[in-house]
């Protein structure tokens, strides 16, 4: 899963820094992600894990790291096993 | 009554005198000339309004955020720049009060405010970054002697010259990307304004905000410990939006009662036949209801949000966005009330030396869309509305 959510940081985040070399836990932000960039992120998020993010979960932090998306992304999964 | 009920009550007792014993009195000429509203910020550093909103332990008021909604709306009825200088300076005590996370330096600031009655201006904006406040050019740079200083190019900084202190956003350090923000508390012997414009505007005039490269040398300490963008979801933006739509919505309601006076004098004149221009001052009645509603929802909101624990729901997209409709709506809504009263008082309204004048109103209230341009906060919406769910 942190390979995917690498690949469409790479591809969405427009990141300043070489996301390769940036550890799970870095601030993206502080790589340089916008909020529009962000945005365009989750929407790709979305998408390839065909999971909706609820309001809750649309805020800064959620998103602020390769470890907090991936964290996101996990409870969303469970949440929906459990339905 | 409790005492945080008393004390919100005699706050705002003090406020409610200071608006028309001083704000009120000295409101067209501070309009004409464009001059700083000194006797009313005064007035307000008797009463210890400035410290209001600081906690009693650091020797403050106390009073609730309802309580300073309220005076900048109270203030707003009297003279919309003093309501502004007074709503600007509590932004900026809102946002150091709610995110200092017990920093040494920031209380013992808080207390000063409160001991000295200190005004905080701010210098949040900046040539380069095309109005985003979410990007700052000037970082935080570190010098020999421990120090930091910085140098920011302001296009518009209200009452800087009138100020104690400036609460400034910039990178974090040189390195750092343009929306690595942090917020720096600058005291005024620390800090060298060099005015780059006037200011000379159409309304406000009296908050006196020209531009200024401002430069200034600070200790480590007086950077605040809560990232800008935490502080400005949740407090900068939501406390900016709900203080000024108050005050937005206290200007529009001086219009509103003098299109009132001046149809009861119509009236008085003439018993027994209702006066033409009373219909339109019920419909304009609607329009200020429309404004008096949204501006209370959106405080509701943010009281309910900003009590639960870690007031996480601010920093949520929908909750930015509904900030950001409420800054919308209100200054669009207030100059339209503005112009209504105008079009029920007609000439009387239109000159500016009646009772009935409503020319600074609408004037003043212009202002509203423009202060972070309302294109821009649309732009921003129509990006988080392609993710957010329920709005």
């Amino acid at each position: 899963m942190t390979k995917e959510i690498r690949r469409i940081i790479t591809e969405y985040g427009r990141l300043s820094v070489d996301i390769t070399a940036l550890p799970v836990d870095a601030d993206l932000y502080q790589a340089g992600m916008t909020s529009h960039a962000s945005i365009d992120v989750m929407l790709a998020l979305e998408d390839h894990f065909d999971v909706e993010f609820p309001d809750g979960m649309l805020t800064r932090s959620a998103f602020e790291s390769i470890t907090a998306i991936e964290a996101a992304l996990l409870k969303l999964r469970a949440e929906a096993a459990v339905r | 009554m409790s005492v945080s009920v008393g004390r919100d009550q005699a706050f705002l007792d003090a406020v409610r005198h200071i608006a028309d014993a001083h704000a009120a009195p000295n409101a067209d000429q501070v309009d004409r000339e464009a001059r700083f509203p000194a006797e009313t910020i005064e007035a307000l550093r008797e009463e210890r309004a400035l410290s209001a909103f600081v906690p009693g332990e650091l020797g403050g008021g106390e009073v609730s955020f309802q309580a300073l909604a309220s005076a900048c709306f109270e203030l707003g009825r009297r003279c919309g720049a003093s309501a502004m200088v007074f709503a600007m300076h509590q932004i900026q005590v809102v946002s150091i009060v709610r995110h200092l996370q017990g920093a040494d330096w920031f209380e013992e600031y808080l207390r000063s405010l409160a001991a000295e009655q200190r005004l905080i201006a701010s210098a949040t904006s900046e040539v380069g970054t095309g109005g985003d406040m979410g990007r700052s050019v000037a970082a935080v740079t570190p010098g020999e002697d421990g120090m930091c200083a910085f140098e920011k190019q302001a296009p518009t900084v209200s009452y800087g010259a009138h100020a104690d202190d400036l609460f400034v956003t910039l990178r974090r350090g040189p390195q750092a990307e343009p929306s690595d923000q942090v917020v720096v508390l600058a005291r005024k012997d620390q800090t060298e304004l060099e005015p780059t414009s006037s200011w000379d505007t159409l309304g406000m005039r009296g908050t006196c905000s020209p531009g200024y490269v401002v430069r200034a040398s600070i200790a480590p300490g007086q950077v605040l410990p809560t990232p800008f963008p935490k502080v400005s979801a949740e407090s900068m933006v939501p406390v900016s939006h709900i203080l000024w739509s108050h005050l937005w919505l206290g200007i529009a309601t001086d219009a509103f009662e003098r299109a009132r006076a001046f149809v009861r004098a119509a009236a008085k004149r003439d018993p027994g036949t209702p006066p033409p221009v009373a219909t339109r001052l019920s419909h304009l009645m609607s329009e200020l209801s429309l404004l008096r509603a949204e501006v209370s929802s959106g405080l509701a909101e943010f009281l309910d949000a900003s009590g639960e624990p870690g007031r996480e729901r601010l920093s949520t997209m929908a909750s930015a966005l509904r900030v950001n409709n409420l800054k919308i709506a209100a200054s669009e809504q207030a100059p339209r009330v503005c112009q209504g009263a105008m079009g029920v008082c007609g000439i009387m309204g239109y000159k500016n030396d009646t009772p009935f004048s409503v020319g600074r109103h609408l004037r003043d209230t212009m202002s509203a869309p423009l202060m972070l341009a309302n294109e821009r906060i649309h732009q921003t919406n129509a990006s988080l509305l392609l993710i957010a769910k329920e709005v």
